[in-house]
């Protein structure tokens, strides 16, 4: 956020009961949102931090402070354990393909002449579409017996995968499910970076020789598109996270863990098991995170200023 | 050739959920790459959708849910953000930090306490429950602080020359300004809160209660006992619909709205 120089005052244009009327109006129009802003998402996220150190759970009289023990859970517990492994498991595949495949189809859109319309509103239809809805649609496309894709896999001549139950595969159908999801919106954001490329830019390059293809790339487009690519990095890292929706409704974390992520065990702590405290350590790590992430790319975005 | 292939991809859970709403049981588990349609089965997987679970009743929650709360998000946001461009209150460069902080807070984490609170309010399976955490938003009042930012100073300065006092200013000048940023924050609005899923399955387990997503995650756990996947179908048709027709008639304004939620 930059200074609003714009916003700047100028006394010279009122006097000073003016001043003190807008200092009034200013604070009345503002205050609404202030204490809306303080009760229902600044309070709660500091009283996250603090029934991360007790050991309350819902429906228990009180609460005893516990220390650090909810957050030495996440590393010694076996199912916190293996729940973090499988987020960062499932980011770093998600993440680089949802990035440069979002990349790679803006191009090939942004270059794609008359097919131009047809093709953004293809690959935007996810966006808008509900998740829960294309989640069951994505189970039937999947199932193991009449869905699509093994249908395609026997006219390949591969062999039918349970895709959503086999423990050794189901973690990456739910990775391809999320890029499926991601890829729309990252190739929204790349587009409209790529319409603020100067066009001069390429003609110069053209008279270096650097014409079209890759060359092109390197030399123009993706150092021109930089602070995009920043930004879709880092809300698909964020986004791939805190994968939820994907979780509680095709796999519900099985096979026997194999698909449990940060969030959906957030979520079983805190409202199936009313683990109150360890749910809070949870989501203070997940805030850390994504906090990390956030003041990472405003850091990096003003330095390049 | 691979970015047809891609494309196909994105296309084909659309494809299946439609062809598959549009089949009957046999058709269904034959297999192959989709299931022929039958008009006798399309009606009655339709018919299932909206008879066997109250998919309209859902419908009309998920609507009523998401005009409360973009019209609250407004209402708060907009004069906030106004201030926090052109009107130098006391606290001002508090407010806009305690704003950047909770751009970087995801719902998730408040999730909890809110649900303490909730819950010991007696608010469980209400509408209060599913709009109260969202009244504010601080993405509303950054784009709108943005917005008027660029306002020019120049004509709010006229106004005051010509003996516009501040409130009809904000009244006769701004309000009417605002409309093009009210409009790409309804559509980054409407999609994230008709499709939510996290905070309703939080609050509600009454089936009266239910958005259209949980009652779709309700639908499907019956649908699953009872083998009816094509009325799961219907039903995921039916509820995906309204924004993706929307989305195909109001394209251009909807994407402008998702590129301003990327500038900020």
């Amino acid at each position: 956020m930059r200074a609003d120089h714009r916003a700047r005052w100028r006394p010279e244009l009122a006097t000073a009961p003016e001043i003190r009327h807008r200092r009034r109006l200013g604070a009345a129009l503002a205050l609404p949102a202030a204490l809306t802003l303080l009760v229902l998402v600044i309070g709660p996220s500091l009283a996250v931090l603090g029934l991360s150190v007790t050991d309350y759970r819902l429906g228990m009289p009180g609460a005893n402070w516990v220390g650090a023990a909810n957050y030495a859970a996440l590393a010694t517990d076996a199912g916190l354990r293996g729940s973090l492994a499988n987020t960062f498991a499932f980011v770093a595949v998600v993440a680089p393909l949802a990035v440069f495949g979002g990349l790679w189809v803006a191009i090939l859109v942004a270059g794609a002449g008359r097919a131009r319309g047809l093709a953004q509103t293809v690959f935007f239809l996810p966006v808008t579409a509900t998740l829960v809805a294309m989640a069951t649609a994505w189970e039937v496309l999947l199932h193991p017996s009449f869905g699509m894709a093994n249908a395609l896999l026997g006219v390949l001549g591969l062999p039918a995968q349970r895709f959503l139950s086999d423990p050794n595969l189901a973690l990456w159908t739910l990775a391809v499910l999320a890029v499926w999801k991601l890829l729309g919106y990252n190739v929204l954001l790349f587009l409209a970076g790529l319409a603020t490329i100067d066009r001069t830019l390429y003609e110069a390059a053209a008279l270096d020789g650097a014409e079209a293809g890759w060359r092109r790339f390197t030399l123009v487009t993706w150092p021109m598109l930089a602070p995009v690519t920043l930004f879709v990095t880092v809300i698909t890292l964020i986004r791939t996270f805190g994968e939820f929706e994907l979780v509680v409704v095709l796999t519900n974390g099985g096979p026997d863990g194999a698909t449990e992520m940060v969030l959906f065990t957030l979520y079983q702590e805190a409202f199936r098991y009313f683990d109150i405290g360890r749910a809070s350590a949870l989501a203070a790590v997940f805030l850390v995170f994504v906090m990390a992430l956030s003041l990472t790319q405003i850091w990096i975005a003003e330095r390049r200023r | 050739m691979a970015f047809i292939l891609v494309a196909a991809a994105t296309l084909a859970p659309f494809v299946v959920m439609i062809a598959t709403s549009l089949a009957g049981p046999a058709q269904i588990y034959e297999g192959g790459i989709l299931p022929s349609p039958d008009l006798n089965a399309a009606v009655d997987n339709y018919r299932a959708a909206l008879t066997e679970v109250p998919l309209l009743r859902y419908m009309a929650n998920g609507a009523f849910v998401c005009a409360v709360i973009l019209v609250l998000q407004v209402t708060i946001a907009a004069p906030a953000g106004y201030a926090l461009a052109k009107l130098p209150f006391r606290g001002r460069p508090l407010m806009l930090a305690g704003v950047v902080l909770a751009l970087m807070i995801p719902m998730q984490v408040p999730a909890i306490p809110l649900f303490l609170g909730v819950a010991s309010l007696g608010l469980l399976n209400t509408y209060t429950s599913l709009i109260a955490p969202f009244v504010i938003s601080a993405f509303a009042l950054f784009l709108f602080r943005q917005f008027f930012l660029s306002y020019p100073d120049e004509v709010l300065d006229a106004a005051r020359l010509d003996g516009f006092g501040e409130l009809s200013i904000v009244w006769r000048l701004m309000v009417p300004a605002a409309w093009p940023a009210v409009a790409a924050f309804a559509t980054i609005s409407v999609i994230n809160h008709w499709n939510d899923l996290y905070w309703p399955l939080v609050v509600i387990t009454d089936t009266d209660m239910m958005t259209p997503p949980l009652g779709l995650v309700a639908f499907r756990a019956t649908a699953e006992s009872s083998g009816d996947v094509g009325a799961l179908m219907a039903g995921g048709v039916i509820v995906t619909a309204p924004l993706v027709v929307a989305f195909l008639f109001l394209q251009r304004s909807l994407m402008r709205g998702l590129s301003a939620s990327a500038r900020a």
